[in-house]
C-alpha cells in the first residue's frame, strides 16, 4: 500500500509539473471538456455517457450500426448468421491488430464473451451482457455466441456496448489494469489516463478498414471540468475546442457569438411520469383509477414545456419509448392538453375537488416543478419532493411512489426492449404490474421474427397508452458547442464520435 | 509531556472512529448504495448484481466491522466507482488539496494578520476602514461567484492566468486567492480585536513607560499575546479548507480531495468516503493539537494548565 501511495504521489507531482497541454488545429490536438468524472475507462466497468464515448473511440464491436441509416454493417466481424434461435455464428475480420500489437482472432472474442457473461465478474451494466451464455471457437476466424434464450436485440447490443478485448492482455491486467492502460482495436489509442481527470487519445495509424471511418484528427485531449461556467471560460480563451451537454440558456447565448458553432441534437432520453396503477402505495391510491391517470395525461402541456424549458430538438412523446427504437409504436392514444377535460375526468372518478398527493423527482428540478404545477392547476395538489436518485429508486423499489417524474436514456440502444421491457415486466420499478402487457413484451423480446416483435410491442405500447400507466412527455436534447476550427455533426444517440470530427 | 501526547493521540483515534461510524450509518440512510453505484441508467438486474457483489444486503454493523478491520490493517479497499485502490486515489487527490490548503491559509494569514495589526494601531483610520471593507466583502462574496469574476478578469480579459487545471504554479494563483479570501475576514477581525484589547492593557503601558521601542512593544509584547486565539482559529480554518474546498476545486477543475469527497458521497462510494472522512477528521485533530502546542509556546501559562 505504501508503494501505491508513493507511486500515486509521484504521478500527481509529475502531472503538476508537466505543464498545460497545447490544443489547437496547428498542433492537431482537439481539446474536449467532460463534465463528469469517468469512473473506469474499461468499458464494461462504467455506466456513464463519457464511458460510451471512450468505448467507441478505443474499442470496436463485432458489428457497427450506422447512426444515420440504422443499418448494421460488419466491423470486427465480416458476416453473421443465426444457426438457431440461441446461436449466432460470426466470421471475423482478418489482419486486425490491437494497439499493443496483439493480433485479433477468435480467441479474443471467446475470451471477452466468456468473461463478461459471468455475473460474478461484475460487469457493471448487466443488461448489456447477460443475454450471452458463452462463446465457442470454430476456427481462428469463426466464432459462435451462445445465448441464454432467444434475444433478437443481440445484433443491436453487439453493435453497441459489447466491445472486443485482447485476451492475453486482459487476462494479465484485469479491469483495473485495462482502466489505466486501455488496449483495443479502435480508431484511437489511449496514451495517457489520469482516472477521472485527464485522458489523451492518439490516432491509431494502423486502424483497419472499419465502417466507423478513419480518424482525421491526430490527438484528442480530454479534461474533466465539472463547472459549466469554467468550461465556457476555457472555450473563450481557446483552451477547449469542444464541449457538450451545455444547458439550453447558455447555448442560446453562445450561438449568437461568431466564434462558436452550437449544434443541437436530440437524445434517446425521454421524460415521463410513472403512476401507481398497481396500488403499491395503497389500494385506495387515486392513481389506481384509470380516469385519474388519464386526467393527469390531459393536465400536462408537453409542447409548452419543450418551448419554454427544453428547447432544441426535443419532441413531444406519446408512447413509452423513443421513436427511433425498433418496435416503438407511435400510433397510440395521445392525450391532448385539456385541463377542463382533466377536471371533468377527476370529477367522474370521484374527486370533484381533487386530492393531495406526494410528487417525487430526482433531476431537472425546473421541469419537475413545472409538471407538478400543471397537476396543481387541475386540482391534484402535489407535495413536491426532490430526492437523490438512489433514495428515490430505493423508495420506488420498496414501497412505490404514487407519482414520480422519471427519465430513461435506453443506454443508446435502438430497441424498444431497452426501455419498455425494463419497466413493465414486474421488476422493482414496475408501477402498473399488468400481466397482459408483460406477456406481450415477453413474446416481443424473445421472438426472432421482426414482424412478430413489432406486433407485440405495438399491442403492449397501445395498452400502456390506453391505460395511461405512464405519461410520456418529451425527449431530451443535447447542445454541442465547438470552435469555428472544428467541424462535427452529432447523432441522436448522444455518442460523441471523434472519428467523424475534422478541422475546417 | 509524553503522557499528554499519548493521551491526546488516544482521544484522537477515538474521535476519528466515532466520526467514521456515524458517517457510515448516515451514508446508508442517504439512499440505496447499490442504486447509487449502478447509476441512473441501471436496470433491476444491475442493482441486484451490485448489491450481491458488495454485500450491501448484510447488516450495516457487519459491513462497518468489516471495513474497520481492513482499515486498521491499512487496507482502505478499492473505490467502488473508480475500481482503483482508495489509498492511491487519496494520495493523489490529497496532494492537490493540501497544496491548495497550505497556499490558501498562508495567503489568509499573510494578508489578514498585518491588516489586522495595522487596523488596530490606527482605529477608525483609512486603513481600518479598508480592512473592514475587505472583511465584509470577503464574508459576503460567495466563492463560486468570486472565482468566476477572477476567471473573467485574469484569464479571459487580461489572459494572464490559465482558467483551470493544475498543470503549473500559475494554475494555483486564483484558487489560492479565492480559498484564502474566504478565511481572511475572521482571522483579520480576531487579530484586530485581540490587538486592540492588548494595546490598552497595563503591561503594554508599562513597556512603553520603560522606554521599549515601539516595534518591540508591538511584536514582542502585543502581537505575541493577541495572536493566540488566531492560531486556534487558523488551525480550524485549515481543517475546513481541506474538506471545504469543494467549490474552489470544482470551479478550477483541480480534482482534489474536497471535490472527491463531495462526488463520492453522491455516488455512495463507501470505501472512498470512509477513508476521506477518517483522513479529514485526523487532519482536524492534528492541526488542533499543533495549535495547542504552538499556543503553549506562545503563552507559558498554558503549559502548566
Amino acid at each position: 500500500m505504501k508503494l501505491d501511495i508513493l507511486k500515486s504521489s509521484v504521478a500527481a507531482m509529475a502531472l503538476t509539473v508537466a505543464g498545460a497541454a497545447y490544443a489547437d488545429k496547428a498542433s492537431d490536438t482537439l481539446a474536449v471538456g467532460f463534465t463528469k468524472e469517468l469512473e473506469n475507462v474499461d468499458s464494461y466497468f462504467n455506466s456513464s455517457r463519457e464511458g460510451v464515448v471512450m468505448q467507441r473511440a478505443i474499442w470496436d464491436g463485432l458489428i457497427y450500426r450506422d447512426p444515420a441509416t440504422n443499418e448494421y454493417i460488419g466491423n470486427l466481424a465480416t458476416s453473421w448468421e443465426w444457426i438457431d434461435d440461441v446461436t449466432l455464428e460470426l466470421k471475423l475480420r482478418e489482419g486486425v491488430t490491437f494497439h499493443n500489437g496483439e493480433a485479433f482472432n477468435a480467441d479474443d472474442v471467446v475470451y471477452t464473451v466468456n468473461f463478461v457473461a459471468v455475473e460474478e465478474n461484475g460487469v457493471k451494466t448487466q443488461r448489456n451482457v447477460n443475454w450471452m451464455k458463452s462463446a465457442d471457437k470454430i476456427d481462428d476466424y469463426t466464432v459462435r455466441i451462445n445465448l441464454k434464450a432467444p434475444f433478437p436485440a443481440a445484433i443491436e447490443f453487439l453493435s453497441g456496448p459489447v466491445s472486443m478485448y485482447p485476451n492475453e492482455y486482459y487476462a494479465e491486467v484485469g479491469p483495473s489494469g485495462m482502466g489505466l492502460n486501455p488496449v483495443g482495436t479502435g480508431p484511437y489509442k489511449a496514451t495517457s489516463v489520469t482516472p477521472g481527470q485527464h485522458f489523451v487519445l492518439e490516432r491509431n495509424e494502423n486502424y483497419h478498414d472499419s465502417p466507423k471511418g478513419q480518424p482525421s484528427i491526430g490527438k484528442i485531449d480530454i479534461r474533466t471540468i465539472p463547472d459549466v461556467n469554467t468550461q465556457l471560460a476555457e472555450m473563450f480563451t481557446g483552451t477547449l475546442d469542444l464541449i457538450w451537454q451545455v444547458p439550453s440558456d447558455q447555448a442560446e447565448k453562445l450561438g449568437q457569438m461568431d466564434q462558436f458553432t452550437v449544434v443541437n441534437e436530440s437524445t434517446m432520453r425521454i421524460g415521463y411520469l410513472t403512476l401507481d396503477a398497481a396500488g403499491r402505495t395503497g389500494e385506495d391510491n387515486p392513481f389506481t383509477k384509470l380516469k385519474v391517470r388519464q386526467a393527469v395525461a390531459h393536465a400536462i402541456d408537453s409542447q409548452t414545456l419543450i418551448d419554454a424549458l427544453l428547447k432544441g430538438k426535443s419532441k413531444v412523446v406519446h408512447s413509452a419509448c423513443f421513436p427511433s427504437q425498433f418496435g416503438c409504436e407511435q400510433d397510440v392514444k395521445a392525450y391532448e392538453y385539456d385541463p377542463e377535460k382533466a377536471k371533468a375526468l377527476l370529477a367522474e372518478a370521484g374527486y370533484p375537488d381533487g386530492f393531495t398527493v406526494p410528487f417525487y423527482a430526482y433531476r431537472d428540478r425546473d421541469y419537475a416543478e413545472a409538471i407538478s404545477s400543471y397537476m396543481n392547476a387541475v386540482g391534484i395538489k402535489t407535495e413536491f419532493n426532490m430526492l437523490k436518485y438512489s433514495a428515490l429508486r430505493e423508495l420506488r423499489a420498496s414501497k412505490g411512489t404514487p407519482v414520480s417524474f422519471q427519465t430513461w436514456g435506453s443506454y443508446s440502444i435502438n430497441d424498444t426492449s431497452a426501455i419498455t421491457s425494463q419497466f413493465f415486466k414486474f421488476g422493482d420499478l414496475d408501477d402498473s404490474r399488468d400481466a397482459e402487457v408483460r406477456d406481450w413484451l415477453d413474446i416481443a423480446d424473445s421472438s426472432t421474427d421482426g414482424e412478430k416483435r413489432k406486433e407485440y410491442y405495438s399491442k403492449a405500447l397501445k395498452k400502456i397508452a390506453d391505460e395511461a400507466y405512464w405519461v410520456p412527455m418529451f425527449s431530451y436534447n443535447t447542445n454541442y458547442v465547438f470552435g469555428n476550427e472544428v467541424s462535427y455533426t452529432p447523432t441522436p444517440d448522444e455518442v460523441l464520435r471523434f472519428t467523424t470530427m475534422t478541422w475546417n | 509531556m509524553l503522557k499528554f501526547i499519548i493521551k491526546r493521540l488516544g482521544l484522537a483515534i477515538l474521535v476519528a472512529l466515532t466520526v467514521s461510524f456515524i458517517s457510515f450509518i448516515l451514508l446508508f440512510l442517504s439512499g440505496d448504495p447499490a442504486a447509487a453505484l449502478a447509476g441512473e441508467g441501471a436496470t433491476d438486474e444491475d442493482v441486484h448484481a451490485i448489491r450481491a457483489l458488495y454485500g450491501f444486503d448484510r447488516p450495516v454493523l457487519v459491513q462497518y466491522a468489516a471495513w474497520l478491520l481492513n482499515a486498521i490493517s491499512g487496507d482502505f479497499g478499492e473505490s467502488y466507482y473508480f475500481k482503483l485502490p482508495v489509498a492511491g486515489l487519496l494520495a493523489e487527490r490529497l496532494s492537490i488539496t493540501m497544496l491548495l490548503g497550505l497556499c490558501g491559509i498562508s495567503f489568509a494569514l499573510l494578508t489578514a494578520v498585518p491588516l489586522g495589526v495595522m487596523a488596530a494601531i490606527r482605529p477608525n483610520s483609512l486603513i481600518d476602514r479598508f480592512a473592514l471593507f475587505l472583511s465584509v466583502a470577503g464574508q459576503a462574496l460567495p466563492s463560486f461567484w468570486f472565482g468566476l469574476i477572477l476567471i473573467v478578469v485574469f484569464a479571459i480579459k487580461l489572459q494572464w492566468l490559465p482558467v483551470s487545471g493544475s498543470g503549473s504554479w500559475q494554475h494555483f494563483i486564483m484558487p489560492t486567492i479565492v480559498l484564502g479570501y474566504y478565511a481572511m475576514p475572521a482571522i483579520m477581525r480576531l487579530t484586530r480585536a485581540g490587538m486592540l484589547e492588548v494595546l490598552s492593557s497595563d503591561y503594554i503601558r508599562t513597556a512603553r513607560a520603560k522606554g521599549a521601542p515601539e516595534g518591540v512593544v508591538m511584536f514582542k509584547h502585543a502581537l505575541r499575546n493577541a495572536i493566540i486565539p488566531v492560531v486556534s482559529l487558523a488551525a480550524v480554518q485549515i481543517g475546513f479548507m481541506l474538506g471545504g474546498s469543494i467549490v474552489v476545486e470544482s470551479i478550477f477543475a483541480l480534482h482534489g480531495a474536497g471535490y472527491l469527497a463531495w462526488e463520492s458521497i453522491s455516488r455512495n462510494d463507501l470505501p472512498t468516503v470512509q477513508a476521506l472522512i477518517l483522513v479529514f477528521s485526523m487532519f482536524y485533530i492534528v492541526f488542533t493539537f499543533l495549535a495547542d502546542v504552538l499556543n503553549a509556546w506562545l503563552d507559558p501559562r498554558m503549559r502548566s494548565s
